[in-house]
């Protein structure tokens, strides 16, 4: 029988070699060549990490405890290998939701049972149950709106004081806690309900489009949380962890920021997608509808055609079908490009990885910056599935909330075919111009149909 | 038990936020999915947290939250972990194409 001293001393070592293989890892993943055996050794850390907590003193519980963990793991084990690669930014904003409950969740426990801790531990265990019940229920709404389950932004007049109501009461619920002998229940409650609600309210207003960057945020938030509630159980492998995860998260949320060109106070405080408010008209004018067989035969007839594929063009899984249509074109002679805006998909990479799976060699892809000069050399510009990173909008109108965003000069293309689902607004809820310019012709439909069609459209010129 | 406490906790917090921001300083665009997914892989660790508050949890209420906590960390950690491994496996593939 090992000595409860020897266990201690066998658990800490085991804590330190997962929080040593934790940074090793990520370390890895910040490198395309050894990014997979980083992942390995995170996971590797993570496993041992859960086994040796099961032997620390006074544990009681334990038939709760691996039902839960079993719970937990065979859901998110079954989604995660279920969701398409499409639906990974949602996925990600809602494991770490997840995460960040569960730092609630310790924080809520520790105050509940009503311990009495040392002011500064107390305000931490409040701090981080502040913080990761906010990204618990933010990230739960972010994930709702890129899974499409809350199609509007909510506004109303007033959403803003109402927003900082909420918010300025969690965290005077939280300082009142501190303040007030004792632990009162009702206290507690409310605390972790305006909590909630707050990570809801801040989170509602947010157009889609800021969505990647709110996820990065919440993700790094998250990682504060467990810092926080890892002062509170004294466990230093959730400390370094936590401010690792926060540190490098901030650092990512500011890399993404900057990638759409959205400082973060505007994302979290302007709410995206309002139109001036000044009652200024949309664009005017009509949009010009063409048959996807016409646009094909324009494009089989043109030296140089520029594809802007956007998330839409994933979401309707078309990409196998539109790699098929574009090396008919270059057998045909046309030079094919894609170019591909920082954001496209729904987060900086997505799309690398969406072509990369339709078997897109590397050669064909461009980012924004090596390709927005060749806009105006290009007969065509096909903009599949992709909206608020094309509008010119984002150059010229001061008061679009998209103002300043870098975007692919498509319109700058002798002609312009947009391949979209309806006529409605782009998900950041924003009129597009370029859809009413003189050279664009609009190809309503699905994206892989129009695809479909495009190859048949092919096919009936060397018919 | 180490105890952290005081000046010794604040050094620690500091040198590890620069710890976290070193590592991933230069990650190129096309990692940042990938990347966000580890790290919030990683802070799956609040599971371990979480599985210390239900064990000590001695009330029905402390035990009601405790479940799930460990429930909603035991997500994050192997969610967090399938998604960036099917993530990465996909970049492998990549590799095939001239790059």
């Amino acid at each position: 029988m090992i000595s409860r001293d020897t266990l201690d001393l066998l658990i800490q070592a085991s804590y330190f070699l997962a929080v040593l293989l934790f940074i090793l890892g990520i370390k890895r993943m910040s490198s395309p060549v050894t990014a997979r055996r980083g992942i390995r050794q995170a996971g590797l850390g993570m496993l041992l990490a859960v086994a040796v907590t099961f032997f620390l003193p006074d544990m009681g519980n334990y038939l709760l405890i691996i039902t839960a963990l079993f719970l937990g793991s065979l859901l998110a084990w079954i989604s995660a290998r279920k969701v398409a690669m499409t639906g990974m930014p949602q996925m990600v904003a809602l494991y770490n939701g997840m995460g960040g409950g569960a730092a609630a969740t310790i924080g809520a426990v520790a105050l509940y049972a009503g311990h009495d801790y040392d002011l500064v531990i107390m305000g931490l265990a409040v701090l981080g149950g502040l913080i990761g019940s906010i990204a618990f229920s933010g990230s739960l709404v972010a994930y709702a709106k890129l899974e499409g389950l809350i199609a509007k932004t909510l506004r109303f007049p007033g959403l803003q004081v109402f927003n900082a109501l909420v918010f300025f009461g969690a965290i005077a619920s939280g300082i009142a806690l501190l303040a007030v002998d004792g632990y009162p229940f009702e206290l507690i409650t409310l605390f972790f309900t305006l909590s909630l609600l707050a990570g809801i309210t801040i989170t509602m207003p947010i157009g889609g489009a800021d969505m990647p960057v709110v996820i990065s945020l919440y993700n790094a938030l998250t990682g504060l949380a467990v810092a926080f509630e890892g002062f509170v159980l004294d466990n230093p492998a959730m400390i370094i962890a936590g401010i690792v995860v926060g540190a490098a998260g901030t650092l990512l949320t500011q890399l993404m920021a900057k990638a759409m060109n959205r400082p973060l106070s505007n994302v979290l405080f302007a709410g995206f997608g309002d139109t001036g408010g000044s009652g200024e008209e949309g664009p005017g004018g009509t949009m010009k509808e063409t048959e996807a067989s016409d646009a094909a035969i324009t494009m089989a007839y043109a030296d140089k055609v520029i594809i802007v594929p956007g998330y839409g063009l994933a979401v309707a899984q078309a990409q196998h079908k539109l790699w098929e249509f574009c090396e008919r074109l270059m057998e045909r002679g046309v030079e094919v490009k894609f170019a591909i805006h920082p954001v496209a998909g729904r987060m900086p990479g997505h799309m690398n990885v969406l072509l990369a799976e339709a078997g897109v060699p590397y050669d064909h892809i461009f980012d924004l910056e090596e390709i927005n000069s060749e806009f105006d050399g290009a007969d065509v510009a096909l903009v599949i599935g992709a909206n608020d990173v094309v509008n010119p909008d984002a150059r010229s109108k001061k008061d679009s909330p998209i103002f300043g965003m870098p975007i692919l000069n498509v319109d700058h293309a002798d002609n312009v075919m947009v391949v979209k689902r309806g006529r409605g607004t782009g998900f950041s809820g924003v009129e597009n111009p370029l859809f009413f310019a003189d050279n664009t012709q609009m190809v309503f439909g699905d994206a892989q149909e129009v695809a479909g069609h495009f190859i048949q459209g092919l096919k009936s010129l060397d018919g | 038990m180490i105890e952290l406490t005081g000046f010794l906790a604040l050094y620690i917090v500091m040198l590890t936020a620069f710890v976290g921001i070193e590592i991933i300083s230069r990650v190129p665009v096309i990692l940042h999915t990938p990347l966000m997914s580890g790290s919030n892989f990683v802070h799956g660790i609040v599971v371990v947290g979480a599985m210390v508050a239900l064990g000590h949890a001695e009330t029905t209420l402390g035990q009601v939250i405790g479940f799930i906590g460990v429930a909603l960390g035991a997500g994050n950690a192997v969610g967090g972990y399938v998604v960036t491994e099917r993530m990465l496996d996909m970049f492998k593939s990549s590799k095939g194409g001239k790059a």
